[in-house]
């Protein structure tokens, strides 16, 4: 386990750094730069500029020089907003997106796997058909328009929760539901299918000739298999959920991460768009590991540490 | 005469499906004394699973038993509900089945599936439990049973994994156990090394056995009794020396005649029987074997035959049977002995 441990860790190393590098050469063959305006700036002031970010320095001296930050945790100065870190912006907007994107995590997962879970076992039900309908719902209404007819319904006409910010827990709802939405709706659809399918296994025939109650049969012997496909979806999800969407952090103004991550790209503002990439490659990174070891645990079949 | 341990009445078992009734079991009688082993024959559809699956009420959805009795020991378990079921389920009856490579949970071990029929059903604190699931494990020929008792199902081989459902099966001495094709999945060898230790621990923990298999080799050398099964119906039953060396029906001609035999003549050709079973959800009105029996006449097609009975348990549903019925010359199959039957 241990041994397994370290060559993944050198393994997330070598993905990082891939991930860095793509990032920063495609970044740089985008045209313009941070100091293009529309009203243009004179050149000795560009010059200047770019001679304080190192902007005019070879692209491989500027690569290695962010590669050197990046392993001193140093991701440079925002070249947008004067005297920002870019660190800085992360330990600001990420606990905000986190606390938001962990509360998203727990109401999908929370409530996800046990109606899929009941779905399964009342197939063909009205039950069943309600679930399918508010998943199928799910998946295809995006974010933002969850977001906007909860923000119409209960900020503009019953007035019951504000309709921006997270000041109160009440404004947490809007938000974390609109974020929440899509992955639910997944989740269900994926629980019950997979719930579905383990039931139809020979090893539940053998459970249930065995005389085990049929909570033991789905509890034990279903649920420990059919839960698999779903951790697989949940890794990569929280990772997602937890840096923010910026479309529902703009609709609820929020100050997450994920506003800082879509704003960078337009802006050009090289040292936020590396940053907030390496942050959410390292997240994902991180969240797949979590998810091979859970493997490991739950299936034996999986062996960890070849 | 030996207790009878189980007695099946006039079991009729449908399929509730959308596109109509599907009547797998058509009205299905036998009964299994104690320490007897009864086989159902048949080929793939003849409604021999579903009656073993109707016995422990196992029956999956949208499957239902329809009418008929299943006295276990004087109780009409058909009658009996889901709760009442789990008591009788591993515990007084047991089942193998056909796929040993699926039919053990992958992600608990062995032991722990060994294990839990015990908690189930007897008395016993986990320790004690764990004693006789080594135990179980020994008696069914798991080499090392104090290690391989933490095994996963995937470290097991085919034939293991087989023991081991055995094992599971016999942990509560159940009065009887149902084997659903517990060799068909697996090698030749395997096949016969399963059979074998079947046999001993019939003996040894005094079960009687219900074996279901289309293989009539697999039946010969284990069963007392015999049932043949086709369409939903019993076509003959005898002992397996009637089955085998008198067998009435021509149904049962057609089986013998497709399984491969060292000492048959000619050629030694296996004779395939033509056709496919009949459909279940329009069930044929006459004897559902008509449309593929060479020997067929108008009647056939029409109405059911009763039963011709030949002896003490050895009876067929066949119109050739029948007092009435032209002399026709069968081929019976039957290579050895020297019965020939008209």
């Amino acid at each position: 386990m241990g041994n397994y441990l370290v060559k993944r860790l050198l393994s997330m190393v070598i993905t990082l750094w891939f991930v860095i590098t793509i990032t920063f050469f495609l970044m740089h063959a985008i045209p313009g730069g941070p100091f293009v305006r529309e009203k243009e700036l004179p050149p000795e002031v560009i010059e200047a500029l770019n001679e304080k970010y190192h902007l005019d320095d070879p692209l491989y001296v500027q690569y290695f020089d962010y590669l050197k930050g990046v392993v001193t945790f140093d991701m440079g100065p925002s070249f947008k907003m004067t005297g920002v870190e870019v660190t800085d912006l992360i330990k600001k907007g990420f606990p905000v997106s986190a606390k938001m994107g962990g509360l998203a995590v727990l109401f999908v997962l929370l409530l996800g796997v046990p109606i899929g879970i009941i779905s399964a076992l009342k197939q063909n039900s009205w039950i069943d058909y309600i679930v399918t309908i508010i998943a199928t719902i799910g998946v295809a209404v995006p974010g933002f328009v969850v977001a906007t007819i909860y923000i119409y319904i209960f900020s503009s006409k019953l007035a019951l929760v504000p309709s921006f910010g997270l000041e109160s827990a009440k404004g947490y709802i809007g938000p974390v539901l609109a974020l929440a939405f899509f992955s639910l709706a997944f989740v269900m659809r994926l629980m019950r299918s997979s719930m579905l399918e383990v039931l139809g296994e020979d090893y539940i025939r053998t459970a249930r000739a065995k005389g085990l109650p049929e909570f033991i049969v789905i509890y034990k012997h279903a649920l420990k298999n059919a839960i698999i496909p779903v951790i697989t979806y949940v890794g990569p999800m929280i990772a997602s959920v937890m840096t923010g969407s910026f479309v529902i952090e703009k609709i609820f103004a929020i100050p997450g991460m994920g506003k800082y991550f879509v704003e960078s790209v337009g802006n050009r503002d090289y040292t936020v768009l590396m940053g907030t990439t390496v942050f959410y490659a390292a997240l994902v990174i991180v969240a797949i590991l979590v998810v091979d070891v859970a493997y490991g645990m739950i299936d034996p079949r999986i062996k960890l540490g070849d | 005469m030996k207790e009878k341990i189980i007695e099946v009445n006039n079991l009729q078992t449908s399929f509730y499906t959308h596109l109509g009734e599907v009547q797998a079991v058509r009205g299905v009688s036998f009964n299994v004394a104690k320490g007897e082993v009864l086989g159902i024959v048949g080929e793939s559809g003849s409604g021999k699973s579903v009656t073993s699956m109707s016995i422990m009420k196992l029956v999956s959805y949208p499957g239902k038993i329809k009418s008929g009795e299943i006295l276990f020991r004087g109780e009409d378990l058909a009658k009996k509900t889901d709760k009442e079921m789990l008591s009788v389920r591993g515990d007084k009856i047991s089942m193998i089945f056909q796929d040993p490579m699926t039919s053990l949970n992958p992600v608990y071990t062995i032991g722990n599936q060994i294990i839990e029929a015990i908690i189930r059903h007897q008395n016993v604190g986990k320790d004690e439990a764990r004693e006789k699931a080594i135990e179980m494990l020994k008696l069914v020929g798991i080499p090392s049973p104090e290690e391989r008792i933490d095994n996963y199902p995937h470290e097991f081989s085919g034939g293991m994994r087989q023991r081991a459902m055995i094992a599971i099966a016999l942990s509560c001495e159940p009065d009887l156990l149902i084997a659903d094709e517990p060799t068909t999945a697996l090698d030749v060898t395997i096949q016969a090394q399963i059979m074998e230790l079947l046999k001993e621990l019939k003996n040894k923990v005094d079960t009687s056995i219900i074996l279901i298999t289309h293989d009539l080799g697999v039946v010969a050398d284990t069963c007392d009794k015999i049932i043949v099964m086709y369409g939903g119906l019993v076509m003959e039953r005898g002992s397996a020396q009637e089955i085998f060396y008198t067998p009435k029906h021509p149904y049962t001609m057609g089986l013998m005649k497709s399984i491969p035999r060292l000492d048959a003549g000619d050629d030694g050709r296996l004779i395939p029987i033509p056709g496919t079973p009949p459909d279940l959800i329009k069930p044929p009105t006459g004897c559902p074997f008509s449309a593929r029996c060479p020997y067929a006449m108008k009647i056939c097609t029409q109405e059911m035959p009763g039963y011709t009975k030949f002896g003490e348990g050895n009876e067929a549903a066949c119109w050739l049977l029948h007092k009435d019925a032209p002399e026709v010359e069968v081929d019976t199959g039957v290579v050895r002995g020297d019965v020939n039957a008209k």
